[in-house]
């Protein structure tokens, strides 16, 4: 088969390949560091930051669903500071784009970390609009437009060179709406989706499994969602978009890059196969040579809808 | 090093409620090895996304591969997935996962394990081998498994039983209470269990200022410390993580009212 070019370029960031792992499942990459070398891959989206340290929510914070999982972890990190002094010169041993997933209480917290974070030197910010774990801010600035947009050009003006990558949340009526907001802002990039709000409970104790009551959805469960708002979003916007939401192999990667991702998160997958990600990688590279495509970034947008 | 490979199940046996496996597991053993206490996360078919943690009851670097036995009840269903393939089939195993007890193979302790806690303790036993007491208990007599094996590799093996359907009529935070009274030269407390029973072995413990380690369980995803959620509260206010940080603590370390 004729090799395929993999190399994409998500606003103005180079990556050797589409595949990217997902912030919240991936830590900061020492854990799946011990299976394979974190070269292999295009980018590493880290565990998301805030400000300060936070632990989280109380356990249980998994619960097993049909082809999914729900998590409520709540942010545990160990703040933005740390990451870069600890955690920073660790990935930057890897030939892989590192993109910093980060999360405020209010705009100007958003800013704080942006400054800190562009001064570090990370290839990306992806400003995490929509983590429906937390109590203050999270989902609040996903779900409506204008807080959306104020938190994206904060992040923008304080971020210098360094690309600004909004995360979009799936929990909301119109999914366009809010990536037009983040887009007229000054985003460089969207990602989606995030979790899915949803429940389980345990019928014997009639409690929730969760300590929380409710957590995030994902998993391939997820997929067809992910599809269908990528699809969405990508006729509403110009900017690119990193799609996430259930991927497990080649197949579902070449789906949200068809509906218009030019580059795609592997997440959930992960747990049950530490080489998941790239697994995914070579599936979608088989699919493109399959196809005939001189480069993987010829299937972005190219579904043909009836 | 953790690896994560296909492990040939090559013994298979009902003991008590519960089931007994052997595990050929290539070079798992050797690579990934730390102390007795460690768990392996294992795939339960296509169905179901997360793997189940399952302590090492004993392992041991063997020739042409390393052998690891699982203990394990049917809980729900993953572990009916596990329970339900034979002899000659193949498992696929993440491990070793965690770190185990940090003891002395010259050291002399006190072993406690409750229910299905009873089978990494073996693990113990058998690392340190021959100057260990064990404490097993149970809610009753079928509860109390593995005893002739403990009873191979310890001094000597006390049993306690909710219903007093064998040993004493109790739980075995009497019976730890009791041995550390009498004797005064344990080097430690080592204890896997339900929450209650580790958290009353740990103040029996503390009272005689015995170290005390203790193996705690939590609903888990990626099982190598990159997905946060199996937390387990921590006496200072943080949260680790037991597949990564435990699933063995120092029992002064755990918030026992969390």
């Amino acid at each position: 088969m004729p090799e395929v070019n993999m190399s994409v370029n998500l606003a103005g960031m180079t990556m050797k390949n589409p595949i990217v792992v997902a912030s919240g499942t991936f830590g900061f990459g020492r854990e799946y560091g011990e299976f394979f070398d974190l070269s292999e891959l295009g980018g590493i989206c880290a565990k998301g930051l805030t400000l300060h340290r936070r632990e989280g929510n109380p356990a249980p914070r998994i619960a097993e669903t049909p082809m999914g999982i729900l998590n409520s972890v709540g942010l545990q990190n160990p703040g933005v500071d740390a990451f870069i002094e600890e955690e920073l010169p660790f990935l930057r041993q890897y030939d892989v784009k590192v993109i910093a997933n980060i999360s405020g209480n209010t705009p100007e917290e958003y800013g704080i970390m942006c400054e800190k974070l562009a001064g570090a030197g990370v290839d990306m910010i992806e400003v995490n609009i929509s983590c429906p774990n937390v109590k203050a801010g999270g989902l609040a600035y996903g779900t409506r437009p204008e807080l959306a947009a104020e938190v994206t050009k904060m992040a923008k003006s304080h971020a210098g060179n360094v690309p600004v990558m909004v995360k979009l949340s799936p929990n909301v009526t119109d999914v366009t709406e809010i990536a037009r907001a983040v887009e007229d802002a000054g985003a460089d990039a969207l990602s989606l989706i995030n979790t899915l709000r949803g429940m389980r409970i345990d019928i014997n104790t009639d409690r929730p499994v969760l300590k929380m009551n409710t957590g995030g959805l994902s998993g391939p469960a997820v997929l067809p969602v992910a599809v269908r708002m990528v699809w969405e979003v990508a006729n509403a916007v110009k900017i690119p978009i990193l799609g996430m939401g259930g991927v497990a192999k080649g197949e579902d990667a070449a789906q949200l890059m068809l509906a218009g991702a030019t580059a795609v998160a592997v997440g959930t997958s992960l747990f049950a196969d530490p080489y998941a990600a790239i697994k995914v990688r070579d599936g979608l590279e088989a699919i493109a040579a399959c196809k005939g495509l001189a480069n993987v970034s010829d299937l972005t947008g190219g579904v043909k809808p009836w | 090093m953790k690896v994560e490979r296909k492990c040939r199940i090559v013994e298979k046996t009902q003991v008590g409620d519960a089931i007994y496996m052997v595990l050929e597991a290539g070079d798992m053993v050797r690579t990934g090895f730390k102390a007795p206490g460690q768990f392996v996360h294992i795939k339960c078919g296509e169905g179901l996304l997360l793997r189940r943690p399952i302590s090492v009851c004993t392992c041991g670097m063997a020739d042409p591969e390393d052998l690891i036995s699982i203990v394990f009840e049917v809980r729900g269903e993953g572990t009916q997935w596990i329970a339900a393939r034979q002899v000659g089939d193949e498992l696929d195993v993440l491990g070793l996962a965690g770190n185990g007890f940090d003891i002395r193979p010259d050291g002399r302790y006190l072993l406690v394990g409750g229910g299905i806690g009873i089978p990494p303790m073996l693990g113990c036993a058998q690392f340190v081998g021959g100057k260990c007491t064990a404490v097993l208990g149970g809610r009753s007599a079928e509860k109390i498994i593995l005893k002739d094996l403990f009873e191979d590799v310890c001094d000597k093996v006390l049993v306690a039983t909710d219903d007093g359907s064998m040993g004493h009529h109790g739980f075995v935070d009497a019976l730890v209470r009791q041995e550390l009274e009498q004797d005064k030269n344990y080097d430690g407390v080592l204890a896997c269990g339900p929450k209650p029973m580790l958290r009353n072995v740990a103040k029996v413990a503390q009272e005689f200022g015995v170290p005390c380690l203790v193996s705690m369980e939590e609903r888990m995803g990626c099982g190598v410390g990159a997905c946060l959620v199996c937390a387990c509260d921590m006496a200072d206010g943080s949260r680790k993580h037991v597949c990564k940080n435990g699933p063995v603590f120092d029992a002064g370390e755990v918030d026992w009212n969390a």
